[in-house]
């Protein structure tokens, strides 16, 4: 189907809004099937999520994270592939981050906060690293192995953190308590400088953090020469070739700058709110990221928009389950899970149907 | 000698138990993805195909009224897919994902809605469950040497869904070289063209293979809830569909290699139930998060050609346009 005829504003904004309100439809419809009242519960979201100045606190604590791995897939993306191993890279995130932080505990905050940072996103990026030459150099199928490398990820955190890196003394699979000067300040820490403390939560530095990433993505992607040849490998790896570019050694680097992306992450987990390296503390962020990069077009003011409403899902969502029982936050999964089928797979299903109504509508825009 | 077999027995019994979800998985993919349709969502089908067999047992406690709803649910996610990959030629790959975090999403909402038991099912009642069916002569083998033992150990005493799956190899083995079907759903994945091209519908040949997958995936799920475990637990499949993608690819997508590998990982599995604390002579002690890596590590490695290719049919992934112009 030739979208280059249709304006922006329809294939940019109209066409994935179709798409979550279809996917909002069917979780809907889950939510009547399980005995509830679906705009209730959508009340019971929103109210969870904005109402307080708690509750966006954490729908932003929530954003940062899916910003981080909603840009990773974008990325990957770009360059023509499809890097699932958003979980896997941002568990190495956090073991990057983990081992610069117990690694180095006497340096002073100013030194150690940026290489914690970077040992989160070297993390990432060394677990995305081996996918991306692997398929670059071997042919293997990013796609299976970002899944096994997602799988070997999690074992690897589970062996360090009942063994070599587990705090002595303690029961569960966690490291010691990181020294502060590798903490990442909170948000309320911040406005209490400027004589505004906000109300406790886990916002932090790295909500910034993120920002700067989907601005420092979107100056790659379509302001330099490096996102250029990203950009035409991912749209045809042969004409590239053609073109004296190397799709290998493109496919290596993307594949890591997403790693790296994946990896940071970390930062905001471990570094702005646990303060210690905990067992699976990516708790989906990773796949949510695919949806977030889906719904948002690969475009970074997308993504953080994307972003920022699976923050609120994922708040109003825990907000959700004190109110009314039957609903857990699973129903957040059940929602993600019909976005990335709405807006991924089944995207030509209401792309083409929207267009074919433009064009009925505009005869001589088509 | 009579110490070492027992021990040999117990755990080839063993893996042949946790290997059977992963021969049902594996064989499920098998069919689809030799069709060209890559199936991702193997373990999201195995969990609705658990959840429903759960569910449907609790209500009703027959095991084969579970069984049905097991295929029916999965098949149903199957189709999706297939909607999805075959009619709106769309990212197969993107879809499989959907519904492995929709099954995760949806069985835990529904399962803790329902039965409020933080998303399990009830325990079912034995009679709610497939059990463990004493073949022919057994109590007398128990007592001959070797082969008495191999038989009553091994051959008899495991569930209905375990002799399913082990029918299913050599069955699908001459489905695939022999049947008129199967020669042809190789042929759409490797070459959806030439078999259009023959006037036979690649559209159909497709969703067939979507239909028998979700019929054998519904099993491998059923076969979690109601024969290796006494209901449905949230998120039971816990990386079972990725462990059988990998042995599917470990036997380059066959029917016989494919029981190997996943007797393989079920015999690893096994092994890291067994050693977990045990200090092995010469190596010491291995960790068993190792030994659970093994799988996804040597599935890398063969991936990357470093022992051995693993060649998937050619058109796999790739939708079919029939009118290209």
């Amino acid at each position: 189907m030739a979208n280059a005829a249709l304006p922006t504003w329809l294939t940019a904004v109209v066409v994935p809004v179709v798409n979550v309100a279809v996917a909002f439809l069917a979780a809907g419809l889950v939510v009547a099937l399980i005995g509830e009242n679906p705009l209730t519960a959508l009340s019971g979201l929103m109210r969870g999520a904005f109402g307080s100045s708690y509750g966006i606190g954490y729908t932003l604590f929530y954003t940062t994270s899916f910003i981080f791995t909603g840009l990773a897939v974008a990325v990957a993306f770009h360059a023509g592939h499809f890097n699932i191993g958003g979980e896997g890279q941002a568990l190495m995130g956090g073991l990057g981050a983990a081992l610069v932080a117990l690694g180095l505990p006497d340096l002073p905050a100013l030194l150690l906060v940026p290489l914690c940072v970077l040992g989160a996103a070297a993390g990432g990026a060394i677990w995305a690293f081996l996918p991306g030459w692997l398929q670059a150099r071997r042919g293997s199928h990013i796609v299976i192995t970002t899944i096994m490398f997602n799988f070997i990820a999690s074992t690897l955190l589970v062996y360090l953190l009942v063994g070599p890196m587990k705090m002595a003394g303690s029961m569960a699979p966690e490291t010691a308590q990181f020294p502060p000067a590798a903490l990442l300040a909170s948000a309320a820490t911040i406005t209490g400088w400027f004589g505004w403390p906000m109300t406790r939560s886990p916002l932090n530095l790295s909500f910034a953090l993120a920002l700067a990433a989907a601005f420092a993505v979107w100056l790659l992607i379509w302001r330099t020469r490096l996102g250029y040849a990203i950009r035409t490998v991912g749209a045809n790896p042969e004409a590239a070739r053609y073109a004296g570019l190397s799709p290998a050694r493109i496919t290596i680097v993307a594949l890591v700058i997403s790693g790296a992306l994946a990896g940071l992450m970390a930062t905001n987990e471990i570094l702005g709110s646990q303060g210690r390296l905990i067992n699976d503390f990516t708790a989906g962020a990773g796949f949510v990221g695919i949806a977030v990069a889906l719904m948002g077009r690969g475009h970074p003011f997308g993504i953080v928009l994307a972003a920022l409403l699976f923050g609120a899902l994922t708040q109003g969502g825990a907000e959700l389950a004190f109110e009314m029982p039957a609903i857990t936050r699973d129903m957040i999964v059940v929602i993600q899970g019909f976005v990335i089928l709405f807006a991924g797979a089944l995207e030509s299903l209401f792309a083409d149907r929207i267009a074919q109504i433009y064009r009925r509508v505009r005869p001589e825009a088509a | 000698m009579s110490e070492a077999w027992s021990i040999l027995l117990v755990a080839l019994d063993s893996a042949i138990r946790l290997a059977t979800p992963l021969m049902l998985a594996a064989l499920a993919g098998l069919y689809s993805e030799r069709a060209g349709i890559v199936d991702i969502g193997l373990e999201g089908k195995m969990l609705v195909g658990a959840f429903a067999a759960g569910t449907v047992a609790a209500l009703v406690p027959n095991p084969w009224l579970g069984l049905a709803a097991a295929m029916t649910a999965s098949t149903l996610f199957g189709l999706i897919h297939g909607f999805a990959a075959i009619s709106q030629r769309g990212n197969q790959i993107v879809s499989g994902i959907a519904l492995n975090i929709l099954a995760a999403g949806l069985t835990a909402t529904l399962g803790n809605a329902w039965f409020g038991q933080g998303g399990r099912t009830p325990p079912l009642p034995s009679s709610a469950r497939f059990g463990e069916i004493e073949l022919p002569f057994a109590a007398a083998a128990r007592d001959v040497p070797v082969i008495g033992t191999f038989y009553a150990e091994i051959v008899s005493g495991h569930s209905v869904p375990v002799y399913l799956a082990l029918a299913l190899i050599p069955l699908t083995a001459f489905v695939l070289a022999r049947t008129r079907w199967g020669l042809r759903l190789r042929a759409v994945g490797e070459n959806p063209a030439a078999v259009d091209a023959a006037g036979i519908s690649v559209t159909r040949l497709r969703y067939s293979a979507i239909v028998v997958a979700g019929l054998i995936c519904g099993l491998a799920g059923a076969y979690l809830s109601l024969a290796q475990s006494a209901g449905f637990v949230t998120d039971m499949t816990a990386g079972k569909g990725f462990i059988a993608l990998a042995a599917l690819i470990f036997a380059k997508w066959r029917p016989w290699p494919t029981l190997a590998a996943c007797l393989m990982f079920g015999l690893l599995d096994a092994m890291a139930l067994r050693i977990q604390g045990l200090a092995l002579p010469g190596i010491g002690q291995v960790p068993v998060q190792a030994i659970q890596a093994l799988p996804y590590i040597l599935t890398v490695a063969l991936l990357a050609g470093f022992i051995g290719r693993a060649t998937p049919p050619k058109a796999s992934g790739q939708p079919y346009v029939k009118d290209r112009a």
